[in-house]
Protein backbone atom coordinates (compact mmCIF):
# COMPACT_ATOMS: atom_id res chain seq x y z
CA UNK A 1 0.00 0.00 0.00
CA UNK A 2 1.17 3.48 -0.82
CA UNK A 3 1.64 6.05 1.91
CA UNK A 4 -0.83 8.91 1.71
CA UNK A 5 0.08 10.94 4.77
CA UNK A 6 3.39 10.94 6.55
CA UNK A 7 4.16 12.71 9.83
CA UNK A 8 7.91 13.05 10.17
CA UNK A 9 9.11 14.17 13.57
CA UNK A 10 6.23 16.64 13.83
CA UNK A 11 6.22 18.85 16.92
CA UNK A 12 4.24 21.91 17.87
CA UNK A 13 4.65 24.31 20.74
CA UNK A 14 2.41 27.20 21.77
CA UNK A 15 3.35 30.38 23.59
CA UNK A 16 1.76 30.58 27.05
CA UNK A 17 1.81 33.14 29.85
CA UNK A 18 2.10 36.08 27.46
CA UNK A 19 4.80 34.38 25.45
CA UNK A 20 7.22 34.00 28.32
CA UNK A 21 7.00 30.21 28.14
CA UNK A 22 6.20 27.67 25.50
CA UNK A 23 3.90 24.72 25.95
CA UNK A 24 4.78 21.63 23.98
CA UNK A 25 1.53 20.19 22.66
CA UNK A 26 3.04 17.64 20.32
CA UNK A 27 6.57 16.25 20.31
CA UNK A 28 8.09 14.36 17.41
CA UNK A 29 5.10 12.57 15.95
CA UNK A 30 6.07 9.86 13.49
CA UNK A 31 3.13 8.25 11.78
CA UNK A 32 2.25 7.01 8.30
CA UNK A 33 -1.27 6.69 6.98
CA UNK A 34 -1.84 4.47 3.96
CA UNK A 35 -3.89 5.46 0.94
CA UNK A 36 -7.54 4.62 1.55
CA UNK A 37 -6.99 3.80 5.20
CA UNK A 38 -9.35 4.68 8.04
CA UNK A 39 -7.09 5.57 10.95
CA UNK A 40 -8.43 6.58 14.32
CA UNK A 41 -6.39 8.54 16.84
CA UNK A 42 -7.10 8.33 20.58
CA UNK A 43 -5.35 10.01 23.45
CA UNK A 44 -5.97 11.38 26.93
CA UNK A 45 -7.67 14.76 26.97
CA UNK A 46 -5.31 17.62 26.32
CA UNK A 47 -2.75 15.47 24.54
CA UNK A 48 -2.84 17.51 21.35
CA UNK A 49 -5.15 15.34 19.22
CA UNK A 50 -6.88 18.36 17.75
CA UNK A 51 -3.54 20.10 17.21
CA UNK A 52 -2.47 17.07 15.18
CA UNK A 53 -5.52 17.49 12.96
CA UNK A 54 -5.14 21.26 12.62
CA UNK A 55 -1.56 20.68 11.48
CA UNK A 56 -2.69 18.17 8.91
CA UNK A 57 -5.46 20.53 7.75
CA UNK A 58 -2.84 23.24 7.29
CA UNK A 59 -4.53 25.53 9.83
CA UNK A 60 -1.37 25.42 11.94
CA UNK A 61 2.24 24.96 10.95
CA UNK A 62 4.50 22.57 12.84
CA UNK A 63 7.32 24.06 14.88
CA UNK A 64 9.47 21.07 14.05
CA UNK A 65 9.38 18.25 11.52
CA UNK A 66 7.08 18.12 8.50
CA UNK A 67 3.92 16.54 7.21
CA UNK A 68 3.83 15.02 3.75
CA UNK A 69 0.65 14.53 1.78
CA UNK A 70 1.27 12.44 -1.34
CA UNK A 71 4.96 13.11 -0.82
CA UNK A 72 4.52 16.89 -0.79
CA UNK A 73 4.90 19.01 2.29
CA UNK A 74 1.74 20.52 3.74
CA UNK A 75 2.15 24.29 3.88
CA UNK A 76 -1.44 25.48 4.28
CA UNK A 77 -5.07 24.53 3.91
CA UNK A 78 -6.30 23.12 0.64
CA UNK A 79 -9.29 21.52 -0.99
CA UNK A 80 -7.43 18.18 -1.16
CA UNK A 81 -8.44 17.82 2.49
CA UNK A 82 -11.96 18.02 3.89
CA UNK A 83 -12.42 18.82 7.56
CA UNK A 84 -15.35 17.85 9.77
CA UNK A 85 -15.53 19.69 13.09
CA UNK A 86 -17.16 18.60 16.34
CA UNK A 87 -19.32 21.74 16.40
CA UNK A 88 -20.69 21.06 12.87
CA UNK A 89 -19.68 24.55 11.67
CA UNK A 90 -22.78 24.96 9.52
CA UNK A 91 -23.67 28.42 8.25
CA UNK A 92 -26.99 29.09 10.02
CA UNK A 93 -28.25 31.36 7.20
CA UNK A 94 -27.90 28.66 4.57
CA UNK A 95 -30.03 25.60 3.98
CA UNK A 96 -28.54 22.11 4.10
CA UNK A 97 -28.15 22.36 0.32
CA UNK A 98 -26.51 25.79 0.59
CA UNK A 99 -24.11 24.54 3.22
CA UNK A 100 -22.96 21.65 1.04
CA UNK A 101 -22.60 24.03 -1.91
CA UNK A 102 -20.45 26.32 0.25
CA UNK A 103 -17.60 23.84 0.12
CA UNK A 104 -17.84 23.77 -3.67
CA UNK A 105 -17.86 27.54 -4.11
CA UNK A 106 -14.34 27.66 -2.73
CA UNK A 107 -13.06 25.36 -5.46
CA UNK A 108 -14.78 27.24 -8.27
CA UNK A 109 -17.26 24.61 -9.40
CA UNK A 110 -19.89 26.16 -11.75
CA UNK A 111 -23.22 26.98 -10.11
CA UNK A 112 -25.34 24.37 -11.85
CA UNK A 113 -22.84 21.64 -11.15
CA UNK A 114 -22.69 22.75 -7.51
CA UNK A 115 -26.40 22.24 -7.05
CA UNK A 116 -26.23 18.80 -8.62
CA UNK A 117 -23.21 17.71 -6.57
CA UNK A 118 -24.76 19.03 -3.36
CA UNK A 119 -27.92 17.02 -3.98
CA UNK A 120 -25.86 13.95 -4.75
CA UNK A 121 -23.89 14.18 -1.51
CA UNK A 122 -26.93 15.00 0.59
CA UNK A 123 -28.40 11.85 -0.86
CA UNK A 124 -25.24 9.94 0.11
CA UNK A 125 -25.72 10.91 3.76
CA UNK A 126 -29.46 10.18 3.54
CA UNK A 127 -30.66 13.78 3.75
CA UNK A 128 -32.00 14.35 0.23
CA UNK A 129 -35.43 15.13 1.69
CA UNK A 130 -34.00 17.82 3.98
CA UNK A 131 -32.12 19.85 1.38
CA UNK A 132 -34.10 23.04 1.98
CA UNK A 133 -34.03 22.92 5.78
CA UNK A 134 -32.01 25.40 7.79
CA UNK A 135 -29.54 24.09 10.41
CA UNK A 136 -31.78 25.10 13.33
CA UNK A 137 -34.46 22.83 11.88
CA UNK A 138 -32.13 19.80 11.93
CA UNK A 139 -31.12 17.48 14.77
CA UNK A 140 -27.49 17.20 15.87
CA UNK A 141 -27.00 14.00 13.91
CA UNK A 142 -28.49 15.54 10.77
CA UNK A 143 -26.30 18.62 11.13
CA UNK A 144 -23.21 16.45 11.27
CA UNK A 145 -24.41 14.53 8.21
CA UNK A 146 -24.69 17.82 6.35
CA UNK A 147 -21.17 18.71 7.48
CA UNK A 148 -19.89 15.34 6.25
CA UNK A 149 -21.65 15.84 2.91
CA UNK A 150 -20.06 19.29 2.63
CA UNK A 151 -16.57 17.98 3.35
CA UNK A 152 -16.99 15.20 0.78
CA UNK A 153 -18.63 17.27 -1.95
CA UNK A 154 -15.47 18.96 -3.13
CA UNK A 155 -13.98 15.51 -3.49
CA UNK A 156 -10.98 15.75 -1.17
CA UNK A 157 -8.51 12.91 -1.06
CA UNK A 158 -8.36 12.94 2.70
CA UNK A 159 -11.15 13.38 5.21
CA UNK A 160 -10.10 14.83 8.56
CA UNK A 161 -12.55 14.40 11.40
CA UNK A 162 -12.08 16.07 14.77
CA UNK A 163 -14.26 14.24 17.33
CA UNK A 164 -17.22 14.69 14.99
CA UNK A 165 -19.65 12.54 16.95
CA UNK A 166 -18.67 13.62 20.47
CA UNK A 167 -21.65 15.93 20.92
CA UNK A 168 -24.22 13.37 19.78
CA UNK A 169 -26.27 10.96 21.88
CA UNK A 170 -25.18 7.32 21.98
CA UNK A 171 -27.72 6.00 19.47
CA UNK A 172 -27.16 8.72 16.91
CA UNK A 173 -23.42 8.27 17.35
CA UNK A 174 -23.61 4.55 16.58
CA UNK A 175 -25.71 5.08 13.50
CA UNK A 176 -23.35 7.77 12.24
CA UNK A 177 -20.39 5.48 12.87
CA UNK A 178 -22.00 2.87 10.63
CA UNK A 179 -22.81 5.59 8.12
CA UNK A 180 -19.21 6.76 8.10
CA UNK A 181 -17.89 3.23 7.52
CA UNK A 182 -20.36 2.81 4.66
CA UNK A 183 -19.34 6.12 3.09
CA UNK A 184 -15.67 5.30 3.58
CA UNK A 185 -16.04 1.94 1.84
CA UNK A 186 -18.02 3.51 -0.96
CA UNK A 187 -15.73 6.46 -1.62
CA UNK A 188 -12.37 4.89 -0.75
CA UNK A 189 -11.18 8.11 0.93
CA UNK A 190 -8.32 8.19 3.39
CA UNK A 191 -9.84 9.12 6.74
CA UNK A 192 -8.09 10.38 9.87
CA UNK A 193 -10.57 10.33 12.73
CA UNK A 194 -9.77 11.90 16.09
CA UNK A 195 -11.73 10.68 19.11
CA UNK A 196 -11.48 10.29 22.86
CA UNK A 197 -13.78 7.25 22.82
CA UNK A 198 -12.05 3.88 22.90
CA UNK A 199 -15.10 2.01 21.57
CA UNK A 200 -15.43 4.46 18.72
CA UNK A 201 -11.73 4.20 17.88
CA UNK A 202 -11.80 0.40 17.83
CA UNK A 203 -15.09 0.15 15.99
CA UNK A 204 -14.15 2.58 13.21
CA UNK A 205 -10.44 2.20 12.73
CA UNK A 206 -8.44 -0.23 10.67
CA UNK A 207 -5.68 0.94 12.93
CA UNK A 208 -5.82 2.87 16.19
CA UNK A 209 -3.01 5.27 17.01
CA UNK A 210 -2.72 5.82 20.76
CA UNK A 211 -1.12 9.11 21.80
CA UNK A 212 0.72 9.74 25.07
CA UNK A 213 -0.34 12.47 27.46
CA UNK A 214 1.21 15.89 26.93
CA UNK A 215 3.45 16.32 25.15
CA UNK A 216 1.68 14.06 22.66
CA UNK A 217 3.68 11.32 20.99
CA UNK A 218 2.55 8.19 19.24
CA UNK A 219 2.67 5.59 21.97
CA UNK A 220 1.54 2.66 19.90
CA UNK A 221 -0.44 1.82 16.77
CA UNK A 222 -2.85 -1.09 17.17
CA UNK A 223 -4.01 -3.04 14.10
CA UNK A 224 -7.70 -3.84 14.35
CA UNK A 225 -8.80 -6.98 12.58
CA UNK A 226 -12.55 -7.24 13.02
CA UNK A 227 -15.17 -8.69 10.72
CA UNK A 228 -17.66 -5.86 11.06
CA UNK A 229 -19.73 -6.65 7.99
CA UNK A 230 -20.91 -10.20 8.74
CA UNK A 231 -21.22 -9.93 12.49
CA UNK A 232 -24.43 -8.31 13.66
CA UNK A 233 -23.30 -6.74 16.91
CA UNK A 234 -19.55 -6.62 16.57
CA UNK A 235 -19.20 -4.54 19.72
CA UNK A 236 -20.18 -7.51 21.90
CA UNK A 237 -17.77 -10.03 20.35
CA UNK A 238 -14.73 -11.27 22.31
CA UNK A 239 -12.47 -9.91 19.55
CA UNK A 240 -13.85 -6.44 20.00
CA UNK A 241 -13.42 -6.74 23.77
CA UNK A 242 -9.83 -7.85 23.24
CA UNK A 243 -8.95 -4.82 21.12
CA UNK A 244 -10.89 -2.53 23.38
CA UNK A 245 -8.97 -3.79 26.38
CA UNK A 246 -5.66 -3.46 24.57
CA UNK A 247 -6.31 0.18 23.68
CA UNK A 248 -7.77 0.83 27.13
CA UNK A 249 -4.62 -0.49 28.82
CA UNK A 250 -2.38 1.66 26.62
CA UNK A 251 -4.52 4.71 27.29
CA UNK A 252 -5.03 4.02 30.98
CA UNK A 253 -1.31 4.20 31.72
CA UNK A 254 -1.28 7.59 30.05
CA UNK A 255 -4.27 8.89 31.96
CA UNK A 256 -2.63 7.80 35.23
CA UNK A 257 0.64 9.34 34.16
CA UNK A 258 -1.07 12.60 33.20
CA UNK A 259 -2.79 12.72 36.58
CA UNK A 260 0.32 12.07 38.68
CA UNK A 261 2.17 14.52 36.49
CA UNK A 262 -0.43 17.18 37.16
CA UNK A 263 -0.61 16.51 40.90
CA UNK A 264 3.14 16.17 41.30
CA UNK A 265 4.00 19.37 39.48
CA UNK A 266 4.00 22.60 41.49
CA UNK A 267 1.11 24.90 40.59
CA UNK B 1 -87.58 1.07 33.02
CA UNK B 2 -84.35 2.86 33.09
CA UNK B 3 -82.68 0.16 30.99
CA UNK B 4 -84.12 1.24 27.57
CA UNK B 5 -83.28 4.88 28.13
CA UNK B 6 -79.62 4.22 28.60
CA UNK B 7 -79.07 2.70 25.12
CA UNK B 8 -81.18 5.45 23.61
CA UNK B 9 -78.93 8.02 25.14
CA UNK B 10 -75.91 6.12 23.88
CA UNK B 11 -77.32 6.10 20.37
CA UNK B 12 -78.06 9.77 20.57
CA UNK B 13 -74.53 10.47 21.63
CA UNK B 14 -73.25 8.15 18.96
CA UNK B 15 -75.27 9.89 16.29
CA UNK B 16 -74.45 13.35 17.34
CA UNK B 17 -70.72 12.96 17.71
CA UNK B 18 -69.81 12.19 14.06
CA UNK B 19 -71.72 15.29 12.97
CA UNK B 20 -70.13 17.40 15.63
CA UNK B 21 -66.58 16.30 14.90
CA UNK B 22 -67.21 17.17 11.26
CA UNK B 23 -68.72 20.60 11.73
CA UNK B 24 -68.66 22.16 15.15
CA UNK B 25 -64.94 21.89 15.98
CA UNK B 26 -64.01 23.34 12.59
CA UNK B 27 -66.39 26.25 13.15
CA UNK B 28 -65.02 26.63 16.66
CA UNK B 29 -61.44 26.65 15.44
CA UNK B 30 -62.15 29.33 12.83
CA UNK B 31 -63.97 31.38 15.43
CA UNK B 32 -61.16 30.80 17.85
CA UNK B 33 -58.54 31.77 15.35
CA UNK B 34 -60.38 35.00 14.57
CA UNK B 35 -60.77 35.50 18.31
CA UNK B 36 -57.07 34.95 18.91
CA UNK B 37 -56.13 37.34 16.15
CA UNK B 38 -58.51 39.95 17.54
CA UNK B 39 -57.32 39.44 21.08
CA UNK B 40 -53.72 39.71 19.83
CA UNK B 41 -54.49 43.06 18.22
CA UNK B 42 -56.40 44.11 21.34
CA UNK B 43 -53.53 43.15 23.67
CA UNK B 44 -51.06 45.10 21.58
CA UNK B 45 -53.23 48.20 21.23
CA UNK B 46 -54.99 48.35 24.58
CA UNK B 47 -52.41 50.53 26.32
CA UNK B 48 -52.38 53.00 23.43
CA UNK B 49 -56.20 53.09 23.36
CA UNK B 50 -56.27 53.79 27.11
CA UNK B 51 -53.76 56.60 26.62
CA UNK B 52 -55.82 58.17 23.82
CA UNK B 53 -59.02 57.79 25.86
CA UNK B 54 -57.31 59.52 28.78
CA UNK B 55 -56.14 62.25 26.46
CA UNK B 56 -59.68 62.68 25.11
CA UNK B 57 -61.47 62.79 28.45
CA UNK B 58 -58.96 64.45 30.78
CA UNK B 59 -59.57 67.93 29.28
CA UNK B 60 -63.31 67.27 28.94
CA UNK B 61 -63.78 66.54 32.65
CA UNK B 62 -61.51 69.40 33.63
CA UNK B 63 -58.51 67.37 34.84
CA UNK B 64 -56.25 69.51 32.66
CA UNK B 65 -56.73 72.88 31.00
CA UNK B 66 -57.99 72.21 27.48
CA UNK B 67 -56.14 75.31 26.30
CA UNK B 68 -52.84 73.53 26.89
CA UNK B 69 -53.99 69.98 26.22
CA UNK B 70 -56.92 69.97 23.80
CA UNK B 71 -58.85 66.68 23.50
CA UNK B 72 -57.40 64.15 21.10
CA UNK B 73 -60.35 64.55 18.73
CA UNK B 74 -59.51 68.23 18.27
CA UNK B 75 -55.92 67.29 17.43
CA UNK B 76 -57.24 64.78 14.88
CA UNK B 77 -59.35 67.50 13.25
CA UNK B 78 -56.32 69.79 13.10
CA UNK B 79 -54.25 66.94 11.70
CA UNK B 80 -56.86 66.50 8.98
CA UNK B 81 -56.65 70.19 8.13
CA UNK B 82 -52.84 70.11 7.97
CA UNK B 83 -53.01 67.11 5.69
CA UNK B 84 -55.68 68.77 3.58
CA UNK B 85 -53.78 72.00 2.94
CA UNK B 86 -50.58 70.09 2.18
CA UNK B 87 -48.60 71.65 5.02
CA UNK B 88 -48.06 68.43 6.91
CA UNK B 89 -46.68 66.64 3.87
CA UNK B 90 -44.25 69.48 3.31
CA UNK B 91 -42.97 69.31 6.90
CA UNK B 92 -42.78 65.53 6.94
CA UNK B 93 -40.89 65.62 3.66
CA UNK B 94 -38.40 68.16 5.00
CA UNK B 95 -37.74 66.17 8.17
CA UNK B 96 -37.56 62.80 6.44
CA UNK B 97 -35.20 64.08 3.76
CA UNK B 98 -32.81 65.31 6.44
CA UNK B 99 -32.99 62.29 8.70
CA UNK B 100 -32.94 59.71 5.90
CA UNK B 101 -30.01 61.28 4.08
CA UNK B 102 -28.12 61.59 7.37
CA UNK B 103 -28.99 58.00 8.25
CA UNK B 104 -27.99 56.80 4.79
CA UNK B 105 -24.64 58.58 4.89
CA UNK B 106 -23.97 57.17 8.37
CA UNK B 107 -24.77 53.62 7.19
CA UNK B 108 -22.49 54.04 4.18
CA UNK B 109 -19.64 55.22 6.42
CA UNK B 110 -20.08 53.24 9.62
CA UNK B 111 -20.85 49.74 8.30
CA UNK B 112 -17.73 49.35 6.11
CA UNK B 113 -15.60 51.16 8.68
CA UNK B 114 -16.94 48.96 11.49
CA UNK B 115 -16.20 45.83 9.50
CA UNK B 116 -12.60 46.90 8.91
CA UNK B 117 -12.10 47.97 12.54
CA UNK B 118 -13.74 44.80 13.85
CA UNK B 119 -11.58 42.60 11.65
CA UNK B 120 -8.34 43.81 13.20
CA UNK B 121 -8.29 43.06 16.89
CA UNK B 122 -5.64 45.65 17.71
CA UNK B 123 -7.46 48.46 15.89
CA UNK B 124 -10.78 47.61 17.53
CA UNK B 125 -9.15 47.39 20.97
CA UNK B 126 -7.71 50.86 20.43
CA UNK B 127 -10.77 52.50 18.88
CA UNK B 128 -13.69 50.93 20.77
CA UNK B 129 -13.27 53.15 23.88
CA UNK B 130 -13.32 56.21 21.61
CA UNK B 131 -16.48 55.03 19.88
CA UNK B 132 -18.04 54.39 23.31
CA UNK B 133 -17.15 57.94 24.34
CA UNK B 134 -18.77 59.47 21.25
CA UNK B 135 -21.78 57.20 21.56
CA UNK B 136 -22.38 58.34 25.11
CA UNK B 137 -21.83 62.03 24.39
CA UNK B 138 -25.34 63.30 23.62
CA UNK B 139 -25.27 64.39 19.98
CA UNK B 140 -27.50 67.36 20.82
CA UNK B 141 -24.83 68.72 23.12
CA UNK B 142 -22.78 69.18 19.97
CA UNK B 143 -25.54 70.95 18.05
CA UNK B 144 -24.09 74.43 18.82
CA UNK B 145 -20.73 73.25 17.55
CA UNK B 146 -22.26 72.07 14.28
CA UNK B 147 -24.19 75.33 13.89
CA UNK B 148 -21.01 77.26 14.61
CA UNK B 149 -19.00 75.33 12.04
CA UNK B 150 -21.60 74.69 9.34
CA UNK B 151 -24.25 77.38 9.87
CA UNK B 152 -27.96 76.77 10.29
CA UNK B 153 -28.63 75.42 6.80
CA UNK B 154 -29.26 71.88 5.62
CA UNK B 155 -25.59 70.90 5.94
CA UNK B 156 -25.41 71.26 9.70
CA UNK B 157 -28.73 69.45 10.18
CA UNK B 158 -27.74 66.49 8.04
CA UNK B 159 -24.27 66.50 9.56
CA UNK B 160 -25.56 66.16 13.10
CA UNK B 161 -27.86 63.32 12.04
CA UNK B 162 -24.84 61.61 10.46
CA UNK B 163 -22.93 62.13 13.69
CA UNK B 164 -25.70 60.77 15.91
CA UNK B 165 -26.29 57.72 13.67
CA UNK B 166 -22.65 56.82 13.13
CA UNK B 167 -21.72 55.71 16.64
CA UNK B 168 -24.42 53.14 17.37
CA UNK B 169 -23.95 51.62 13.90
CA UNK B 170 -20.18 51.63 14.21
CA UNK B 171 -20.10 50.09 17.66
CA UNK B 172 -22.60 47.36 16.78
CA UNK B 173 -20.82 46.54 13.53
CA UNK B 174 -17.48 46.22 15.33
CA UNK B 175 -19.10 43.98 17.95
CA UNK B 176 -20.80 41.91 15.27
CA UNK B 177 -17.59 41.24 13.37
CA UNK B 178 -15.65 40.52 16.55
CA UNK B 179 -18.25 37.97 17.62
CA UNK B 180 -18.52 35.89 14.45
CA UNK B 181 -18.46 32.24 15.52
CA UNK B 182 -14.74 31.26 15.41
CA UNK B 183 -15.62 27.78 14.13
CA UNK B 184 -17.11 29.35 10.98
CA UNK B 185 -13.90 31.29 10.42
CA UNK B 186 -11.96 28.08 10.94
CA UNK B 187 -14.18 26.38 8.38
CA UNK B 188 -13.53 29.19 5.92
CA UNK B 189 -9.79 28.92 6.44
CA UNK B 190 -9.85 25.14 6.11
CA UNK B 191 -11.52 25.62 2.70
CA UNK B 192 -8.76 28.07 1.79
CA UNK B 193 -11.25 30.86 1.05
CA UNK B 194 -9.66 34.11 -0.11
CA UNK B 195 -10.13 36.93 2.45
CA UNK B 196 -12.75 38.82 0.42
CA UNK B 197 -14.84 35.69 -0.10
CA UNK B 198 -14.58 34.88 3.60
CA UNK B 199 -15.85 38.38 4.27
CA UNK B 200 -18.74 38.25 1.86
CA UNK B 201 -19.87 34.72 2.57
CA UNK B 202 -19.15 34.29 6.27
CA UNK B 203 -18.36 37.47 8.21
CA UNK B 204 -21.01 39.74 6.71
CA UNK B 205 -24.01 37.38 6.86
CA UNK B 206 -23.05 36.35 10.40
CA UNK B 207 -22.90 40.01 11.44
CA UNK B 208 -26.24 41.15 10.03
CA UNK B 209 -28.42 40.59 13.13
CA UNK B 210 -26.11 42.63 15.38
CA UNK B 211 -25.60 45.32 12.73
CA UNK B 212 -29.38 45.74 12.60
CA UNK B 213 -29.50 46.39 16.32
CA UNK B 214 -27.25 49.36 15.59
CA UNK B 215 -29.37 50.45 12.63
CA UNK B 216 -32.53 50.52 14.74
CA UNK B 217 -30.83 52.58 17.45
CA UNK B 218 -29.53 54.92 14.77
CA UNK B 219 -32.98 55.16 13.18
CA UNK B 220 -34.48 56.37 16.46
CA UNK B 221 -31.59 58.81 16.94
CA UNK B 222 -32.01 60.19 13.42
CA UNK B 223 -35.59 61.27 14.17
CA UNK B 224 -34.82 62.73 17.61
CA UNK B 225 -31.84 64.72 16.42
CA UNK B 226 -33.46 66.13 13.30
CA UNK B 227 -36.48 67.39 15.29
CA UNK B 228 -34.20 69.14 17.78
CA UNK B 229 -32.09 70.66 15.01
CA UNK B 230 -35.23 71.95 13.30
CA UNK B 231 -36.39 73.51 16.55
CA UNK B 232 -33.18 75.50 16.77
CA UNK B 233 -33.37 76.95 13.31
CA UNK B 234 -35.33 75.93 10.23
CA UNK B 235 -38.08 77.10 7.87
CA UNK B 236 -39.71 73.70 7.47
CA UNK B 237 -39.82 70.31 9.14
CA UNK B 238 -41.79 68.76 11.98
CA UNK B 239 -39.51 70.31 14.61
CA UNK B 240 -40.13 73.71 13.08
CA UNK B 241 -43.89 73.01 12.93
CA UNK B 242 -44.05 72.20 16.64
CA UNK B 243 -41.90 75.12 17.71
CA UNK B 244 -43.65 77.56 15.40
CA UNK B 245 -47.08 76.39 16.56
CA UNK B 246 -46.07 76.87 20.15
CA UNK B 247 -44.85 80.44 19.53
CA UNK B 248 -48.11 81.29 17.76
CA UNK B 249 -50.16 79.53 20.39
CA UNK B 250 -51.61 77.14 17.79
CA UNK B 251 -51.78 74.40 20.40
CA UNK B 252 -53.72 71.76 18.38
CA UNK B 253 -51.21 72.23 15.54
CA UNK B 254 -48.36 71.59 17.98
CA UNK B 255 -49.92 68.32 19.13
CA UNK B 256 -50.64 67.35 15.53
CA UNK B 257 -46.89 67.70 14.89
CA UNK B 258 -46.03 65.62 17.95
CA UNK B 259 -48.42 62.83 16.92
CA UNK B 260 -46.95 62.86 13.42
CA UNK B 261 -43.43 62.47 14.81
CA UNK B 262 -44.55 59.48 16.85
CA UNK B 263 -46.11 57.88 13.75
CA UNK B 264 -43.06 58.59 11.59
CA UNK B 265 -40.71 57.18 14.28
CA UNK B 266 -42.71 53.99 14.70
CA UNK B 267 -43.03 53.64 10.92
CA UNK B 268 -39.29 53.96 10.36
CA UNK B 269 -38.55 51.41 13.06
CA UNK B 270 -41.10 48.98 11.59
CA UNK B 271 -39.52 49.42 8.18
CA UNK B 272 -36.10 48.47 9.59
CA UNK B 273 -37.60 45.51 11.45
CA UNK B 274 -39.19 44.39 8.19
CA UNK B 275 -35.92 44.61 6.25
CA UNK B 276 -34.14 42.75 9.06
CA UNK B 277 -36.75 39.97 8.99
CA UNK B 278 -36.27 39.58 5.26
CA UNK B 279 -32.50 39.36 5.61
CA UNK B 280 -32.54 37.00 8.58
CA UNK B 281 -35.39 34.73 7.61
CA UNK B 282 -33.19 31.75 8.52
CA UNK B 283 -33.37 32.51 12.24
Amino acid sequence: MTTKISFQGVGRTFPVRDGRERLTALASIDLDVADGELLTVVGPSGCGKSTLLDLLAGLLTPTSGRILLDGEEVTGPGSDRGVVFQQYALLPWRTAQGNVEFGLEATGVPRKERAELAREYLDLVGLAAFADRYPHELSGGMKQRVAIARSLAHDPEVLLMDEPFAALDAQTRESLQDELRRIWRRTGKTVVFITHGIDEAVYLGQRVAVLTSRPGRVKSVVDIDLDRESTGDVRSTPEFAHYRHKVWTLLHDEVVRARTFKEGSPA
Amino acid sequence: MSAPTVPEKKIEIGRRSPGSTGGVPARVSVARRVGWALSGVLVRSIAILVLLAGWEFAPAVGLVDSTFLPPFSEVVVELGELIGNGQLLQHVQASLTRSLSGFGIAVAIAVPLGIVIGWYKVISDVLTPLVQLFLNTAALALLPVFVLLLGIGETSKIAIVVYACTWPILLNTITAVRNVDPILLKLGRSLNLPPLTLFGKVVLPASIPTIFTGLRLAGAAAIVVVIAAEMVGAKAGLGFLINDAQYNFAVPSMYAGIVTIAVVGVGFNQLLVGVERRLTRWQ
